[in-house]
């Protein structure tokens, strides 16, 4: 059942506020949302004041420049600084993104960072992934095949063919898109989520699979794929530009023609 | 190993709402109010068919300010889910589905809904 609510352990308190230096003159506010496991408390939203004159232009610059030199406490995922790696994936401004594509010019006012919504926080704003890798691992992301390996040689695509994966193999796996579809916070126990179908698509057309019947029997549930209701939240987030919710749209579309 | 129930990040309470969100719930709404609407229209013909009396008891509470309030819920209720159930039809075949595109039909799918509402409370005022 959908909790729109918040638990009594997870409703977020008013925080720590973090002064910025008194000689600097461009100062913004970064709220950021912190728990761990340590103080028994709840989670609660601290404010630093960064001085962005001496600050990097994304908001992954603030983050470490808040862990380097404000509070080391401070916890995130973060490795590529370039869109790449999607590990920095975090709710920035009420909307999910990379923290290292996203440039602090973008948003208005103070900088409100979030974990990624409706997941489990392990510490500040790592959130467990756990279930949403076994979900991707559940539509068994490699090529299926019955015919024998072409001997001495590759299975071979014709470039119209390889132009189908265009869009598919560009995502990165961040769960930005998963968690900011309220049909995924509700139902992810049992939905598989845009990132997840984007991904089972991207098998889907590829021209050398041969498991395309049994792949979308597999997807053939009430839940793993129809909780998509195309609330559009996945395709606006992407912080790649991709399109979880055409993808998924082409997974009820083959359902149906395969139907005859 | 932790014993410590770990809390759920905050989701509704934090989420940027747009357009394409509110419709989506919007349609969903609509869609309940639709089935309230369709008593509201038994109501009517069973008022139809028991004589004057009944059905003068229909109109009066149909005319009343509350009773217009109600019929103007239901005429919007069932604009917008026209209109927006048509989009779902586009989006059942993949097109439409982009930034951009849903950018610009979710500006078609409110326009629609009161411009249809209008029309037809302006046939329906011109036909009493």
């Amino acid at each position: 059942m959908a909790e729109f609510r918040l638990p009594a352990n997870s409703t977020v308190k008013k925080g720590k506020n973090f002064k910025a230096e008194a000689n600097a003159t461009n100062v913004r506010k970064f709220n950021v949302y912190r728990w761990n496991e340590d103080d028994g408390e709840n989670p609660r939203l601290d404010t630093y004041e960064v001085d962005m004159d001496k600050c990097g232009p994304m908001v992954l610059d603030g983050l470490i420049k808040i862990k380097n030199e404000i509070d080391p406490t401070l916890t995130f995922r973060r490795s590529c600084r370039e869109g790449v790696c999607g590990s920095c994936a975090m709710n920035v401004a009420g909307t999910n993104t990379l923290a290292c594509t996203m440039a602090n010019d973008e948003i208005k006012g103070d900088i409100n960072i979030y974990p990624l919504p409706h997941m489990e926080v392990v510490k500040d704003l790592v959130t467990d992934l756990t279930h949403f890798y076994a979900q991707y691992a559940s539509i068994k992301p490699w090529m299926q095949t019955v015919s024998p390996t072409p001997s001495g040689a590759e299975r071979l695509q014709s470039p119209e063919d390889r132009a189908k994966l265009d869009g598919l193999y560009e995502c990165v796996l961040c769960a930005c898109c998963s968690t900011s579809c309220p049909s995924y916070w509700w139902n992810s126990d049992k939905y598989l989520g845009p990132a997840v179908l984007l991904q089972a698509y991207r098998w889907l057309v590829d021209s050398r699979d041969e498991h395309t019947g049994e792949r979308l029997d597999d997807l053939e549930d009430p839940f793993r794929l129809y909780r998509c209701h195309t609330i559009m939240n996945c395709t606006n987030t992407c912080p790649k530009g991709l399109n979880p919710a055409k993808a998924i749209a082409e997974i009820k579309k083959m359902m149906v023609e395969r139907q005859g | 190993m932790t014993t410590i129930k770990r809390p759920t990040s905050p989701h509704l309470q934090i989420y940027k709402w747009g357009a394409h969100m509110a419709l989506s719930i919007l349609h969903r709404a609509s869609g309940v109010a639709l089935g309230g609407g369709t008593l509201l229209l038994a109501w009517w013909l069973i008022a139809l068919a028991s004589g004057p009396d009944e059905y003068a008891l229909f109109q009066d509470c149909m005319r009343s300010i509350p009773g217009k309030i109600v019929l103007m819920g239901f005429t919007l209720a069932l604009m917008l889910h026209l209109c927006n159930g048509m989009r779902h039809l586009f989006w059942d075949m993949g097109k439409g589905l982009d930034v951009e595109t849903t950018a610009r039909t979710n500006i078609m799918v409110f326009l629609g809904t009161v411009i249809l509402t209008a029309i037809a409370w302006g046939i329906g005022y011109g036909l009493v």
